[in-house]
């Protein structure tokens, strides 16, 4: 997904009920766009985008990658994961609708606001989702 | 009001990040639900929370909020420490339940809203 346009991008690997690690893939692309010097209101939409997206991963998929990549005009966040996929996506986009388990949301997750915090954060907003395969989501915030 | 200075007003444990106890503190949230933290807690804000896991420590950092109390006494999870202390993210224990505690802090010009 690398353009020619690009000054950076980068992919990291997201396991599946790793919750002792949760967070940290959106704290390292955090990091970097501060390294490179993006606009603070930019990056906190951003963080928000990676951590629910990473959250996802980690509660109901087995494994997934968070990609993002950076050009002069805008960021795209690209999360792919192998998991069971989301059988009503206009259900899962309601605020407070959520598949999480009672265990999950004992730690404070499944709050059934990932993808609706996800959308709000973005400029361009695509899901795609196959039941048994996986889910695909990407944004688009412009810079 | 510095969080330093809460620390002392409200007799709170710092469990980590001491050397970073300047930070000026802007505002309050109070939540146990992440989303909801990540959707509407502000950048230097103290949150209050009853969460331990490591977790709590991504969603500060990703906030850059002051600080986070947990209320209740409870006992931050080690690996939860260690991830605060890696970005410097202070971690503090209140005696207090979360009402008790928040009324405090309203009281000393704290504010949940902006």
């Amino acid at each position: 997904m690398v353009e020619e346009s690009s000054i950076f991008g980068k992919g990291f690997t997201v396991r599946g009920g790793d919750f002792a690690n949760a967070g940290e893939v959106s704290c390292k692309v955090r990091n970097i766009l501060k390294e490179i010097g993006i606009n603070s209101d930019i990056i906190r939409r951003v963080a928000i985008v990676a951590y629910e997206a990473e959250m996802n991963v980690v509660m109901y998929a087995r494994e997934g990658t968070l990609s993002f990549e950076v050009t002069p005009d805008r960021i795209k966040l690209v999360m792919e994961d192998e998991g069971n996929g989301i059988e009503n996506i206009e259900l899962a986009m309601q605020e407070g609708y959520s598949t999480a388990t009672d265990e999950i949301r004992e730690m404070g997750f499944g709050a059934g606001m990932g993808l609706p915090n996800i959308k709000k954060n973005s400029d361009d907003f695509k899901i795609n989702s196959i039941v048994g395969k996986g889910t695909r989501v990407e944004v688009t915030i412009s810079t | 009001m510095k969080l330093k200075e809460l620390v002392e007003k409200l007799d709170l444990e710092v469990k980590s990040a001491s050397g970073n106890l300047e930070t000026e503190v802007t505002g309050g949230y109070v939540s146990d639900l992440l989303s909801d933290v990540m959707a509407n807690c502000k950048k230097g804000d103290i949150w209050v929370t009853l969460q331990i896991h490591p977790n709590i420590a991504a969603v500060g950092t990703l906030k850059e909020l002051a600080g986070i109390i947990i209320n209740n006494s409870r006992e931050p999870e080690e690996e939860t420490l260690k991830k605060a202390e890696g970005e410097a993210l202070p971690i503090l224990i209140s005696k207090l339940p979360a009402f008790e505690l928040v009324g405090r802090m309203y009281e000393l010009g704290i504010s949940g809203l902006r």
